[in-house]
């Protein structure tokens, strides 16, 4: 393949953490395309913050409790992580809720930075 | 223009699959490229060729596997075919199982990346 700049790849996640697989394998391709050499971006909106809120325990409805994968993101490549400030104050939360470093931005500024994508991946 | 395609949701239950196999004769028809499918989530079940339709619907496994005779390369996502039970021998002609990098790659070679799915 010829060489390019790196393309500009916002993951947008929206829905809740558990209740469907969505939110979970959405992660795994965050984590794989952390191994590209791409800009990668992982925003937060909607629901999709509750994926993000510490001290989860899925274990009365025996799923994968994956809320501290988060963590990984940033020495997995991806830059970027942007949680919606609005999504987080609509569900009572703050930015010590989470378990990850994120920058909470409004929703204009995230749609923003949508504009500005090559690529955008939801889940 | 090339657009590559990725699929998030299975066949039957939803449209996803059928409006992304429309927009894709369409493409071809105005002289786009089709640089890949990816199928992704529930949409993995798309590629079984164990399907049995009855003869007054469409056949959408099938359908799939003649456009990846058109030389489309259709991909399946091993880890999301793993979890629902889709493996080679089950698998249609003409698509392949493999890893989610097909998909990163999809999107650095395609001008745009299109998705179908909730």
């Amino acid at each position: 393949m010829e060489e390019q700049a790196p393309r500009k790849i916002m993951f947008v996640n929206r829905k809740a953490p558990h209740g469907s697989i969505y939110a979970y394998e959405g992660l795994e391709v965050i984590l794989i395309f952390g191994a590209y050499d791409q800009e990668i971006s992982a925003a937060f909106l909607d629901d999709a913050v509750l994926s993000l809120k510490k001290g989860q325990d899925t274990s009365e409805i025996g799923t994968k409790e994956f809320s501290a994968t988060f963590r990984v993101l940033e020495a997995y490549g991806v830059e970027n992580r942007y949680v919606e400030r609005e999504s987080l104050e609509q569900r009572g939360l703050t930015e010590e809720d989470l378990v990850m470093d994120v920058d909470v931005v409004d929703g204009a500024t995230l749609r923003k930075y949508m504009g500005e994508q090559d690529v955008l991946l939801p889940f | 223009m090339k657009f590559g395609i990725l699929i998030q949701e299975g066949p039957y239950n939803h449209q996803a699959s059928d409006s992304a196999y429309n927009f894709i004769q369409a493409s071809l028809e105005k002289g786009h490229e089709i640089t890949g499918v990816f199928f992704y989530n529930d949409g993995v079940i798309n590629t079984t060729k164990l399907m049995d339709i009855p003869a007054d619907d469409r056949h959408i496994s099938k359908r799939w596997s003649e456009l990846g005779a058109k030389g489309i390369q259709l991909i399946v996502c091993v880890a999301a075919a793993k979890r629902r039970g889709i493996n080679p021998d089950v698998l249609i002609d003409n698509a392949r199982i493999d890893g989610l990098g097909q998909l990163s790659e999809l999107c650095i070679e395609s001008d745009r990346l299109i998705t179908f799915g909730d």
